[in-house]
Order: C-alpha cells, then structure tokens, then sequence
C-alpha cells in the first residue's frame, strides 16, 4: 500500500514538474504599449493590428493599453523615472523623454530600413551626441496649420485668401465672415505653445542663441503673442476657450468647430480624420496654407513615434511588424495622416472631398516647413519653451498681468527649469 | 426543560468556543514569553506595534520621503539620482518682494494658489457656516417632507468630487444648461467659468452645494439636542423668535458651528478635484488653488521638468497650515471638554 502511495506520490510531482517547466518554457513574452489614440479612428486600426501580430505570433503576447493623451503626458513620465513603464509607448515629447529610450538596433531585423524610412526623425529621439542608436518610428508625421469653414466663407462672400497671405489679413477675413454671418468665434486656436510657435518662427522667432542654447523671447516671438493678445482683446478670438483652462493644459476647440461656431481654426494636420468623422456633410471645411509674417510662412513639424523603453528580441519584432510598409501604410490610409515614412505609398481609405484636399496641403507645406521650426521640433528642451508661453501668455490674455511682464516671466520660467534639469 | 435549554445552549457555546480557544492559546504562546521579556507594563506598547508599524509604514515614512524630496534637486525620481539642495526650494517659495503681489514672487503660481487659497476659503467656509445653520434650522422644523429634504441635502455629499465637478461644467457652461435657459428667457450669455471672478464665485458655490449636507446634518445634531425645556421657557416669558435664537439657539449650538468651522477650513484648504475638473484652475490662475500648483508642478508638467522637490516643499508648507487648524481644533475642544467637567 505505501509502495503504491510512493508510487502516485512519484508520478505527480514528475507531471507537476514537467507541467511547470514547458509552461515556462513555452510561455508568451508579454510586450506591453501604452497608447494613446485619436479615439476609434486610431485605436481600432492598431488594436485590429495587435490582434493579427499576436494570432500569428504565439511566442509574443502584445498587450494595448489605451490611455487618455495626459497619461502620455504626465504619467508615463514618473513611471519611467520609477523605473516602471510600458515596453513601447506612443509618445509627443520625442525628445523630453529620451534618457528612457532603449537601443533596439540589435533587436530589429534591418536596422538600414529605419535610418531610410525615419531618417530624419530618429535624431529627434536621441540623445545630444548618439548618432546611431535605433529607439523607434514615427507612427505619424504632423504640420499645424490653420482650416477654415469654407462654407460660411461661401455664404459671407468672403474670398478665401492665398498663399502668401499674412496672418493678420486671415484675421481681417475671419472677421469680415464672423460678422456677415453673426458667427461668435472668427478665429480658434489649439491652447499649445507648439501651436503658437510655428507662427512666431513666421514673425521672426529664432527660439535660440548663437550657441544653440534656448532663448525664448525675442521680437518674432513677441510680435506673435502681442498679436494673439489683441485678438482676445478685440474679440477675434474668445476668451471662453483659452480661459476656460490654466496653465500649461491643452485645449482644443474642436466642440465650437463641429457646431460651425468658428470662422478660422489654427491647429494641425491630426485634426483630418477627426472633422471627416464628426462633421461629416455638415459644413465644408478647408485646410489652407500656412498664413505668413515677415521671416516666414511655416507651421510647426511634429508627430508622434512609438519608441521602446525595452530592448528586447520580442519589442523588436513588434516594432519590425508596426513599422513595416504594409501595417505603417494601412494605419495611415485608415486614420487620415500623414506619414513619418520617407517611402510609403498611402491609399487614403475616403471619399471625403475635404479631407483629401486637407491631406494635399499639409503634405504639400512639408517641404515649407522652416529650419528653425525643424530645429526647434528637434530640441530636447522645447515642451519647457511652449509651456513657458502658453501658461504666460494665458496670463496675460485674461488680465493677471501686463504682456511685458509676460514675457520676462517666459523667459524666467524657461531658465528656472532647465536650471532645474541639468542644475547650476 | 428550562435546564435542558440551558444544557443546549452551554453545549453549542462550548463548541463555538473551540477554535477560539485554540487561538488564545496559540497566541498565548507567543505572547508569554514576551510578557516575561518586556513585563506586564509594557505589554501595551506591544500590542500597538502592529498599528504603529502600518502608520509609520504609510503615514511616517511618507512623510519623511516629502521631507526628503523638499530638499533635493533635480527631475530624477529616485534619491540616488537627486542633489542635496538644502532649503534651495523653500527660498524659492518665499523670495518675494511684496507676498501681497504674486507678480513680484519668484514663484509667482504658488503664491497665486495661496491667494486663491485664503479667498476661496474665508468666503467658501463663512457662507458655507451660513447655509449650513440656515438649512439645519429649516429642516428641524415640523415641515412636510423633513426627512426627504434632509435627505436631498445630503445626497451630494456621496457624490465624487469629479461627478460633481462634471455636473456644474455642464450646468454652467457658455453652452451649458443655465445658459442655454437664461437665453431662452431674452438674456445674454454669461461666462460663469471663463471670467475671473465669476470662475471664482462658480467654484465657491459649487464647492459649498458638495459639502453643505455633512455640515448641516453637524449642525442639525447640535439643534436636536438642546433642550425643548428651553424653548418652552422662552416662549412662556413671550420672548420673540429672533431673541430665542439670538440668546438660546445660537450659543448653545456655538461647539457645533465651531467644528464645522475647523472642519470646513480644513477641507477648504485642501480642496482641489473639483475645482479643478470644473475650471481647471482657470481663467488663467483666477481658480487654481494650491493643492493644485503641487500637483501641476510635481506631476502634469506637460513635459517641463517634473519639480518634485519643489511641489514637495509646498505640500510642506501646506502641510503646517494644516497642522496649525488641527491644533487650533484641538485646543478649543479640549477647552470645551474642561468646562464641560467643570460644569
């Protein structure tokens, strides 16, 4: 009896073993993305990718955590500098973050084809020096640039303007519709620094030093900020939007936008895919160039990368399989962007007339992007720079101090900060 | 029968009893030998360990890492990556030319918090003492449907901070419900969240709406439980009914108006979530109150440096405010606890 007892005794401890060992063996490496999307235009293509990765790739288990904007923003932030995080995240501030990014150069099948297809956004990510290290792609390229609502452009009888125009002649017609057409905002922005600074690199704004060092007020900027200032002042833009947060926070104006409350709409080119699904046949909606100052006529570069905070075999077969041609070409076609990718024919998935055209002008105003704008885009420091001028300029639009007094404090904050960050 | 009963009952206790006493003994060997080591004085201090080890785990050592952050440097999350600072973000809190003027401070947004701060709470706790004893007073009236009102006054108080906020966003919206009915009465729009001082005024009220019905229901106890005798008294010497509460009411209902004062002043102070998911602190700073600019500065920099040592010399600051209002509450009511006993 006890021989036999020994016996079972035996045999389950021998399958238990065995049962533990190939589930560890043959256990799923788990790569977790946190990801924030443009709602279900993005994240149901991406998830819809994820699924297709992990049906056929029994060894990797892609988890798509899909978080609110500020997440990205101000949690992923202290989670990696807890040391915690996701193993890929989607993420703006490609350069504040980059004393986090992972090296995935041995881990990707071809590093030539990110330096080729990436080429001049992997610098964005890297640190000041690296020249070479792979941390991931640009999911999708963005340009700010301003839409208007062609139709009540149409109804008022207002001429849209052209290339070439300055911004305050786009004020001057934003305006004359509003007033037409009893419309209560001519003109919206995005509340962002990034937002504001493409048209302060038009007015002059050079952003930095003779020693590339950050220097954020001088006549280009201040020419900007006294014009938004006045707009607010004389009624061109509303204070409800901009007031109706603090600080450094973003605000957009897309609600005033889709009820055709807004004449002129300053934001960018992420906004396609959204205005083709929320207004839909309700009005016409056109991007139009990049109005112009004096130095310039450009908007601001931009975008957002999935970059890996993990180096490993398994985040560098998911990045292979996300940055490919034929799943990068797919995403983009599906949420109306455009592309990071240097070569990648797009088959935009619309009939949308709008978003078509909208799609052709941003394309088309990469090329007229500025050299200051690209190089402030690439800067490490540059969210400190736009958070310096949106929460001062809020300031000063809402009457809690004089505009000169904002712009000492811009740039106080700006040498505070970065006195913080890398001490002295 | 009785004793039969009685024999069950023994019986079915005796079995319960079982593995509590198994558990005595148990515990009994463990403490034994410890009350032979300590003595049976400090057997005590023993049996708070356990509570004293929990609190220092997550209130005291807390504490000493904010204490620890305060005086470090840098963007870095972990202490061997910070700089010994010393009392750097302390004297950036309060270099200030004139503490009346945030524009002169150096960290003009903390001293825009505490300005926010002070005025939020002086208006905030006066009218919401005010609305408190009024509601209290009304509702400890024979009136038709007392226990539904005191019901409704205290259904907010369930409700999250970020419910409430959402609710009165909607309400008080330029595009909001209220708006959207003083327009349809032949009025214009007003901007209750995007003008400075009517961002403010929003705030209060809302925050008084949230809180009121766990003040009233402080206040309402108090008024139940003085004594009818007095009022009988009072109006058989044909005082009026203002003298009755002058002289009756509101005296004996001072200790009571009195911890809502403390109370409220405490949680007046602390307030943020509300506040913040109705206004965001704005127009501009016109909201933005201080537990507020810790959090902003400490953890929604929106990709500026992440100050967790200055956000943690704030909540420093913050921290002795608080303390000073719990000794304040302290003392007065153990002043009111000695004249109780001397009574």
């Amino acid at each position: 009896m006890i021989k036999y007892f020994f016996k079972a005794v035996s045999v389950t401890a021998i399958t238990i073993s065995l049962t533990l060992v190939s589930a560890v063996s043959f256990a799923a490496t788990d790569v977790r993305i946190m990801w924030y999307g443009d709602g279900d235009k993005e994240n149901v293509p991406i998830q819809g990718q994820i699924d297709a990765f992990n049906a056929a790739n029994s060894d990797i288990n892609v988890i798509l955590d899909i978080v609110p904007y500020d997440a990205i923003m101000n949690t992923l932030p202290i989670q990696l500098a807890a040391g915690e995080g996701p193993d890929i995240a989607r993420v703006t501030d490609l350069g504040g973050l980059n004393k986090y990014y992972a090296d995935i150069t041995p881990h990707v099948a071809n590093p030539q084809y990110y330096e080729d297809s990436f080429g001049p956004f992997l610098k964005w990510y890297r640190k000041s020096g690296d020249t070479s290290s792979i941390h991931g792609f640009h999911s999708t390229m963005t340009v700010t640039g301003p839409y208007v609502n062609k139709t009540l452009f149409e109804q008022a009888g207002v001429d849209l303007l052209g290339p070439g125009a300055t911004w305050a002649e786009w004020a001057d017609a934003a305006n004359a519709v509003a007033s037409k057409l009893d419309i209560p905002i001519p003109m919206a922005w995005d509340r962002s620094g990034h937002r504001v600074s493409g048209p302060a690199v038009s007015m002059g704004a050079q952003y930095f030093d003779a020693n590339g060092d950050p220097k954020l007020v001088d006549d280009g900027l201040k020419a900007m900020t006294q014009m938004l200032y006045d707009w607010h002042q004389d009624g061109t833009m509303s204070k409800d939007l901009w007031g109706s947060v603090s600080g450094t926070k973003y605000h957009a104006p897309n609600d005033w936008w889709n009820a055709a409350e807004v004449v002129f709409m300053m934001s960018g080119s992420w906004q396609i895919g959204r205005f083709a699904n929320e207004v839909g046949d309700d009005f016409d909606w056109w991007a139009v160039p990049a109005p112009c100052g004096p130095a310039a006529c450009t908007g601001m570069p931009g975008g957002n990368a999935l970059l890996a905070f993990t180096a490993n075999d398994a985040v560098g077969r998911v990045m292979d399989y996300l940055s490919s041609k034929e799943q990068l070409g797919a995403f983009i076609g599906e949420v109306l962007a455009i592309p990071g990718h240097l070569d990648l024919p797009v088959d935009y998935q619309t009939d949308d007339a709008n978003a078509k055209h909208a799609l052709e002008t941003f394309a088309g105003a990469v090329p007229t992007i500025d050299q200051v704008a690209f190089d402030l885009q690439a800067h490490v420091d540059n969210r400190i720079m736009f958070n310096a001028i949106i929460s001062r300029l809020g300031q000063a639009i809402v009457g809690e101090m004089s505009l000169e007094e904002a712009w000492v404090k811009m740039d106080e904050d700006v040498e505070k900060q970065l006195k913080e960050k890398y001490g002295g | 029968m009785k004793n039969i009963r009685i024999n069950i009952k023994n019986f079915f206790i005796r079995v319960f009893n079982i593995p509590f006493a198994f558990l005595m003994h148990a515990i009994d060997i463990i403490m034994w030998p410890i009350q032979k080591i300590v003595g049976v004085r400090n057997m005590p201090y023993i049996f708070l360990l356990p509570n004293l080890f929990f609190f220092g785990l997550f209130v005291i050592v807390p504490l000493g890492v904010n204490v620890a952050f305060s005086v470090t440097g840098g963007d870095e999350l972990l202490f061997a990556n910070r700089e010994f600072s010393g009392a750097k973000h302390y004297n950036y809190l309060f270099d200030c030319e004139n503490y009346l003027n945030a524009n002169t401070c150096t960290e003009d947004f903390f001293w825009r918090g505490v300005h926010n701060t002070i005025f939020f709470v002086i208006f905030q706790v006066g009218l919401m003492i005010f609305f408190s004893l009024l509601t209290a007073v009304i509702l400890n009236k024979k009136i038709i449907g007392r226990g539904f009102f005191r019901s409704v006054f205290f259904f907010p108080v369930l409700l999250s901070p970020v419910v409430v906020g959402l609710i009165w966003q909607w309400i008080l919206l330029k595009n909001g419900i209220l708006n959207a009915f003083i327009e349809a009465n032949g009025g214009d729009k007003f901007s209750f969240l995007t003008d400075p001082g009517w961002a403010m005024t929003s705030s209060i009220f809302v925050s008084i709406w949230a809180h009121m019905g766990f003040y009233t229901l402080i206040v309402l106890a108090g008024l139940q439980a003085i004594p009818p005798n007095l009022y009988e008294a009072a109006e058989m010497d044909g005082t009026s009914r203002e003298r009755t509460f002058f002289r009756i009411t509101l005296p004996l209902l001072m200790p009571n108006l009195l911890v809502v004062f403390i109370l409220a002043s405490i949680k007046g102070v602390q307030t943020f979530d509300e506040i913040y998911v109705l206004t965001g602190g704005g127009p501009g700073t016109s909201t933005s109150l201080i537990v507020q600019y810790i959090f902003t500065t400490g953890f929604a920099s929106s990709g500026s440096v992440q100050n967790f040592g200055l956000a943690a010399a704030a909540s420093m600051v913050l921290g002795v405010v608080l303390l000073l209002l719990t000794l304040i509450q302290l003392y007065l009511s153990r002043s009111r606890e000695n004249k109780h006993q001397e009574i």
